[in-house]
């Protein structure tokens, strides 16, 4: 297994406070390829900044994050929007869809940013993952003619777009019912399965959370080994 | 087939918005509309007034005065001392241009210039029980033909009447409906030096210059000596010249070696020329004014866009957008509302002269010059300054909002969505 993620003492300190707030403390953690792992915590322990500094939106205060194989800690924002772009696809609780985008064009968004592909291929990569989530009839719906479950594989199937390395998701169940939930906790596990991605979420469901190969445990901004 | 990728959110963005979209369009296409439309009538009347000015008033004169008051002879005597006199009284001259007629001579010399040599005055012209003060010029007519367009100013009666009726006058037209006055009407003229001569209307001219065509009146340069009382005198030259620009230059060559006072045309209108600056200046900051208000409505519509499409803009950081992408999405959005507020413009423009041409306006009685249409100046510059501005306007508007957005924290905007 080779590790594609790698953090050696991480902390991020909110320094422009009154008083200085440790979000996180002395996070040491490594993440191979192809694992789906679970974060797991009590709300405001962390979860959200440490995925963050994993997905490079935000830099640590200290320690060194290593993503396939590039220190990204004070690299130059350029580099910081290539690895964005190339190597990592986000999803959030909310889905974050542009609302005046159909379906399709929104899967494309990315892409037409990477510009790898031409514009019939990229259409088509766009259907093939609107297949692969099971929207196979949503690609030119706009946002606001989809469920809140479709809507979330939209947004999963935007952050697959460019064939990412990793996919990183903050609570994407959280706003879903048990049934959607479970859905695109299975579409997770099929692409660690099938694809080989490396996808790490965050959640407060141990239920998901223990369908995951691993849990990573936050409490007060540091790890706890379960 | 597909567009760069701010572009099309650009275009996404302003389309979602369209009623305000189309506001700040208006607002665009109303300064650069008006810019144009009032730049056109503006400088068509500056050009319609200089064109006449050159057709109608000579294009330097020679007049029987000085500059600057002549220096006492004991002060050239000491030219680098204090020198007080007591008691000078300037001396009571006979007033004119002496040796005038050699001078006239000389000047007429000169390549390209034509020159008329002329006594002016004021006499009453008297018809009817009706009493009019007027300026004669005694002129020859030969000279006046060649260094004025007063052939062609003639609208009855002829020039060269003069040469066959030495007792012939020649009168503007708003003079003669004043006086009620026709072609043959014998006038009676009074000098202020108290000489009486009766003289018959031998033509009439028509320079559409109200003050001339109300208060100008030719006769030959004998008979305005005789009721001026000042024998071989004349107190005006007038040239005309084959190249307009020289007029400067040559009237300052002339004053400088004759000592009369001489200007070229330019000095002679500088009120006006003064005026026409002034006007130019209220209407650039018209028309600033108009443009600024437009900009704010871009700079309005930008940060309003922007603040609602904050979460847009954190996805598309985290996806990978450049700073530079997201500031050129708002950026594009106020290039095209400013080209969109453009190109309505110059159709507005366009329109809007149109319908000023098509407007007769009549000012030929009491204004200073006769106008029956609107002259428009028409240029193309006048649409390329109006495009130019009001795109710049645009963008600069837009680049204010933009930058701040391309320096959002996608952080913080998803963790105040979630
Ligand atoms: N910008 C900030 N300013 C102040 N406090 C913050 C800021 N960001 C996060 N926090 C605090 O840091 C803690 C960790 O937040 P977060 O990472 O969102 O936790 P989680 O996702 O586990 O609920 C919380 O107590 C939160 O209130
Ligand atoms: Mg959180």
């Amino acid at each position: 297994m080779t590790t594609v993620l790698d953090l050696k003492h991480v902390s991020r300190v909110l320094t422009n406070e009154a008083v200085p707030v440790t979000l996180l403390h002395d996070i040491n953690l490594t993440i191979d390829h192809g694992e789906f792992v679970a974060i797991v915590g009590p709300s405001g322990s962390g979860k959200s900044s440490l995925m963050y500094l994993l997905g490079l939106l935000d830099q640590p205060s200290a320690g060194d994050i290593i993503l396939h194989g590039v220190n990204t800690t004070n690299a130059p924002e350029s580099v910081l929007e290539r690895l964005r772009l190339e190597k990592i696809g986000f999803v959030f609780q909310y889905h974050f869809l542009l609302p005046e985008f159909s379906a399709l064009d929104n899967i494309m968004l990315p892409m037409r940013k990477l510009r790898a592909l031409s514009h019939s291929q990229m259409r088509q990569r766009a259907e093939e993952l609107l297949c692969y989530f099971g929207l196979k009839k949503a690609g030119h719906r706009l946002p606001g003619q989809l469920s809140g479950g479709e809507r979330q594989r939209v947004a999963i199937a935007r952050a697959m777009a460019n064939d990412p390395l990793f996919l990183m998701a903050d609570e994407p169940s959280g706003n879903l019912d048990t049934k959607n939930a479970d859905l695109v906790f299975s579409l997770f596990e099929r692409l660690a399965k099938e694809q080989n991605k490396t996808v790490i979420t965050i959640t407060h469901d141990p239920a998901l959370a223990a369908r995951a190969h691993r849990q990573i445990n936050l409490v007060d901004g540091q790890l706890v080994t379960a | 087939m597909s567009l760069p990728l701010p572009l099309s959110l650009a275009i996404a963005y302003l389309v979602g918005r369209r009623r305000q979209t189309i506001i700040s369009i208006a607002g665009v296409a109303m300064g650069v509309g008006f810019f144009i439309a009032v730049s056109a009538m503006m400088q068509g009347f500056h050009q319609y007034f200089i064109d006449k000015i050159i057709h109608v008033a000579p294009h330097v004169v020679m007049k029987d005065e000085f500059r600057t008051a002549r220096i006492q002879p004991v002060t050239m005597q000491h030219p680098n001392s204090v020198v007080m006199l007591s008691g000078v009284k300037p001396r009571d001259e006979r007033r004119g241009i002496r040796g005038g007629e050699r001078i006239a001579q000389e000047i007429a010399q000169i390549d390209g210039v034509s020159v008329s040599p002329i006594l002016s005055g004021q006499v009453f012209l008297r018809y009817g029980g009706k009493d009019v003060a007027v300026n004669l010029l005694g002129i020859d007519p030969v000279k006046e033909a060649a260094a004025s367009n007063i052939q062609q100013d003639m609208i009855g009666g002829a020039l060269s009447n003069l040469n066959t009726n030495s007792t012939g006058i020649i009168i503007g037209a708003g003079l003669a409906r004043n006086l009620g006055a026709q072609l043959g009407a014998k006038l009676t003229v009074v000098s202020p030096q108290g000489v009486t001569l009766i003289m018959k209307v031998e033509g009439i001219t028509r320079t559409g210059i109200t003050e001339l065509d109300y208060g100008q009146a030719y006769a030959l340069l004998e008979k305005s000596q005789i009721l001026q009382k000042r024998d071989q005198r004349i107190n005006l030259i007038k040239m005309r010249l084959a190249d307009v620009n020289r007029a400067t230059i040559l009237a300052s060559a002339l004053e400088a070696r004759y000592g009369w006072r001489t200007e070229g045309w330019q000095e002679t209108n500088q009120n006006i020329f003064g005026l026409f600056r002034l006007q130019e200046i209220i209407m650039q900051t018209v028309v600033g004014a108009i443009l600024i208000v437009a900009g704010f409505g871009i700079f309005n519509i930008i940060t309003t866009v922007i603040h609602e499409k904050e979460r847009d803009i954190a996805i598309l950081k985290s996806i990978g957008l450049s700073r530079r992408d997201i500031e050129a999405i708002f950026v594009l959005q106020g290039v095209m509302v400013g080209i969109a507020g453009a190109l309505l413009g110059w159709a507005l423009g366009w329109g809007l002269m149109q319908l000023l041409e098509s407007f007769p306006i009549n000012m030929t009685d009491e204004s200073f010059m006769e106008i029956e249409h609107m002259m428009l100046y028409r240029t193309p510059r006048h649409y390329i300054d109006s495009g130019v501005l009001a795109v710049l306007a645009a963008s600069i508007s837009a680049y204010l909002p933009a930058r701040r957005a391309a320096q959002l924290r996608p952080v913080d905007i998803i963790r105040s969505a979630a």
